[in-house]
């Protein structure tokens, strides 16, 4: 009977934890080695590290990703990257103010000879979106749209640890090498430039040498092959199987996407003088985008505790009111 | 309408005033101060009050949340991010109300289960278990369609799913979908509908819980020992202080585990791509619905094969569907005439396997059908090289380590030019979780037949003379430091 329960109890733990699950094939994402600032119950997001990823996220992700939810008054909120205490309202924070206007936007609103025009952003402005529509920016970026980013770290498993681990997760370039699959031809006749072909090339990577490390010490023995306009990620979730001239049993984890590696060390020279490595931009950025998916976590950490408080203070309340109330009733 | 007597009397000149024309404070005073309570219910017993709790709670925080909520395809998902960030403490009702629908399911099948083990289905209470069958079915209906409101990726291929299994149904099955849809699709008209029913959904609930309780204060509450009430005055307390602090008291440590979730894990019971707004174009890798549905999701899955003229599809919508409506006929299933497990030492064994089962097919549900259950237990998957020879397809197969592909890999060069080999690799035949969902669809409603037999044959343990009486027993065998079971 015991048994049976303790069972049940397990199967209870079991389900939750599956209901949870991973997508499957991808490296797990890990976290940076001295953790997240705003993990934990206490937790809160590193203003300084908000705004470095402010930083990083406008001098590269905004040229393709959009953040439609956000406004550039949403920077000076309390929690936010540049929130001063003197300023409560975000709308006159000059600081704020001078981000916003960097931004040329089509305005939203007619002027009053009822035209559209081309204004610096305030405050109150949503953030530019670097395409006018979708298929503008499929267009533009090889077929795939790259992804809003205002809420990316809620609708991904892994949240901003996946962000930073695929960020900074790209191989190295020892790794690549070229593969002359088609030799350059003149098509028979030297002379005629007209039935020359090129040679055709493929970017290989040799898996032997891909060192995913976390947790992964596997060795995958075979090259990869990578499509033009397509980068290999082990933190991808995808199939690398169609690509791999291995072992298909032993195929490494990960999948491709349309992104290239963007963090190349130095892409952004930080104001505090911070040293712009690849991890230390992945993880400014991963925060502020952690940030931006969930302004408000700061309130409801620090609200959490008062509540738990105060129901805990109740609950013994309540069952000494119990333990009095029933004092004479036998059940 | 209570089955006691009434106790209350008015003690000014208003109060008998209203008496006499409506009367209301006797009504309440009946019903929720004096009503005579079995003294001996556990705490499995304190979840009527805090599914009042949850009721509540959603409603409040649902007519809020619907006030800022945007209905249409092209502001939904948007409007609900607005909520979070802009609407003061948005953040906080949004998360209450997603994660309420979570605490309610949890509190309705600790609810329904304990109905299970103590038998408060049986006579005089059949009427009693059927509301809230109902109540049940309303409550998947409504967090079915508020699931689709935030109009993300789950939301929509979710609701995609669901609603197609009424196009399952012959004759009727597509005019019904499309009926239901408003088009051919889901769209516009389909998310301002859904919002439309989820409002007026609730409160059909709180009407067929009005019912629920009447009926509950008809024959009054069953108790651990599945004995009915004799002496008013040995075996009952009144409800209130007794049971309103014990509730209460419940009710602050439920809200205790709400919180937490609310506060620090808001977003865990949920899914990530969710958090995608909804693209008809692009199917998630895995449609899976909320956990509370998880099991009759499995079961609809679990059935893969034909039945001489009925399409597996329909087969399984039916057996899902019938996994409902069996919990609507079990008064009559049990054939049982002693109410409480605790005396009935086979079925108790049984219903600890189906709780087991349950928990199991919400596992499954949770899974991919095509996944190993057990990936340990699973050889290695073997290669196989596709080919032409001679105008004809042909396989070669290779089982074993690095040497089978090597082996493999010669013989994919050793063939001729043109016969275009590839290689795969083929997972080895193992025990999918199909196969143990089947096996547990079967074992879930083999419990209800079960119960009908083991009625017949069980001989149960002595029950005791009244629940005073058991009160007392078991008050001396905690005395001489005999733990109880």
């Amino acid at each position: 009977m015991k048994a049976f329960r303790i069972l049940t109890a397990g199967l209870a733990g079991l389900m939750i934890a599956a209901s949870a699950h991973a997508a499957g094939g991808a490296a797990h994402p890990h976290a940076p080695e001295e953790g997240w600032p705003f993990e934990g119950v206490t937790g809160q997001f590193d203003q300084a590290s908000l705004q470095r990823g402010y930083q990083v996220y406008q001098e590269v992700c905004s040229s393709c990703h959009s953040m439609k939810l956000l406004s550039y008054r949403n920077l000076g909120d309390p929690g936010g990257p540049f929130y001063d205490a003197e300023y409560p309202n975000p709308n006159d924070n000059p600081y704020v103010k001078a981000i916003a206007a960097q931004n040329e936007i089509l305005s939203p609103t007619p002027n009053e000879a009822g035209d559209y025009d081309f204004r610096p952003a305030t405050p109150a402005d949503r953030f530019r979106s670097p395409y006018p529509n979708d298929n503008a920016a499929r267009a533009a970026n090889g077929g795939a749209v790259p992804p809003d980013l205002s809420v990316i770290t809620k609708a991904r498993v892994g949240g901003a640890s996946y962000i930073y681990s695929l960020l900074a997760g790209y191989p190295d370039d020892e790794v690549f090498s070229e593969r002359v699959v088609a030799e350059e031809s003149d098509g028979g006749t030297p002379d005629d430039p007209s039935d020359d072909t090129p040679a055709e090339v493929q970017t290989v990577i040799d898996t032997s040498k891909l060192h995913i490390g976390h947790g992964d010490d596997h060795h995958y023995e075979g090259y990869l092959v990578q499509n033009v306009g397509q980068y290999y990620n082990p933190y991808m979730p995808g199939d690398t199987v169609p690509q791999f001239d291995g072992d298909p049993r032993h195929a490494p984890p990960g999948g491709f996407l349309a992104m290239p590696p963007q963090l190349l060390p130095g892409r952004v020279e930080y104001s505090d003088g911070t040293e712009a490595t690849i991890e230390q931009m992945a993880y400014d950025v991963s925060q502020f985008l952690a940030w931006a998916g969930e302004p408000k976590q700061g309130n409801r950490k620090s609200l959490g505790l008062a509540v738990m408080v105060y129901f805990g203070i109740l609950a013994i309340l309540l069952w000494f009111s119990y333990k009095r109330i029933w004092r004479n009733v036998e059940h | 309408m209570s089955g006691h007597e009434s106790t209350y009397t008015p003690t000014n000149a208003f109060t008998k005033w209203l008496d006499t024309r409506l009367p209301i404070v006797r009504f309440a005073q009946d019903t929720a101060i004096n009503f005579p309570t079995p003294k001996n219910l556990n705490y499995w017993y304190t979840f009527g009050g805090i599914l009042a709790v949850c009721l509540v709670v959603q409603i409040l925080t649902g007519v809020i949340l619907a006030m800022h909520y945007e209905a249409s395809v092209d502001g939904a998902f948007a409007s609900v991010e607005r909520i979070m960030r802009d609407v003061p403490y948005g953040w906080l009702l949004r998360y209450i109300h997603a994660n309420g629908a979570s605490m309610f399911f949890l509190a309705v099948y600790l609810h329904m289960f304990r109905g299970l083990y103590y038998g408060s289905y049986k006579a005089p209470r059949e009427i009693l278990w059927i509301l809230g069958c109902v109540i049940y079915l309303l409550m998947m209906a409504t967090a079915f369609l508020g699931y689709m409101l935030p109009w993300g990726q789950m939301s929509y291929h979710g609701a995609n799913v669901i609603t197609s299994l009424f196009g399952a149904i012959p004759l009727v099955g597509e005019s019904l979908q499309t009926w239901i849809l408003g088009g051919p699709s889901i769209g516009n008209q389909t998310l301002q509908r859904f919002f439309s029913l989820h409002y007026l959904l609730p409160f059909m609930i709180a009407g067929a819980v009005i019912l629920h309780v009447w009926a509950l204060h008809v024959p009054g509450n069953n108790n651990p020992t599945g004995v009915e009430v004799q002496d008013v005055a040995k075996d009952t307390v009144p409800f209130h202080p007794y049971y309103t602090v014990k509730d209460a008291f419940a009710i602050v440590i439920f809200l205790i585990l709400f919180a937490v979730f609310v506060f620090y894990a808001p977003n865990v019971l949920g899914h990530a791509d969710n958090y995608i707004e909804a693209n008809p174009l692009v199917t998630p890798a895995h449609i899976v619905p909320e956990w509370y549905l998880l099991p009759f999701y499995a079961i609809l899955r679990a059935i893969t094969f034909d039945l001489g003229p009925i399409p597996a599809k329909l087969l399984g919508v039916i057996f899902m569907f019938a996994a409902i409506a069996v919990l609507f006929i079990l008064p009559w299933l049990d054939t049982s005439k002693v109410k409480s497990m605790r005396y009935r030492p086979v079925a108790k064994q049984f219903f600890f396997g189906f709780v087991a089962v349950c928990l199991l097919l919400g596992w499954c549900g949770a899974a991919n059908p095509d996944d190993a259950v057990l990936p340990a237990l699973q050889g290695d998957p073997k290669l196989v090289v596709s080919y032409t020879a001679d105008g004809q397809e042909a396989t070669s197969e290779y089982k074993g380590g690095t040497e089978a592909y090597l082996d493999a890999k010669r013989f994919m060069e050793s063939l001729p030019e043109g016969a275009s080999p590839s290689l795969a690799a083929v997972p080895a035949p193992t025990f999918l979780f199909r196969h143990f969902s089947l096996i547990l669809t079967f074992c879930y409603f083999g419990f209800f037949v079960l119960l009908f037999f083991l009625g017949l044959t069980e001989k149960p343990k002595e029950l005791p003379e009244s629940i005073h009486k058991s009160v007392l027993k078991r008050e001396k065998a905690s005395a001489s430091a005999v733990p109880a079971e």
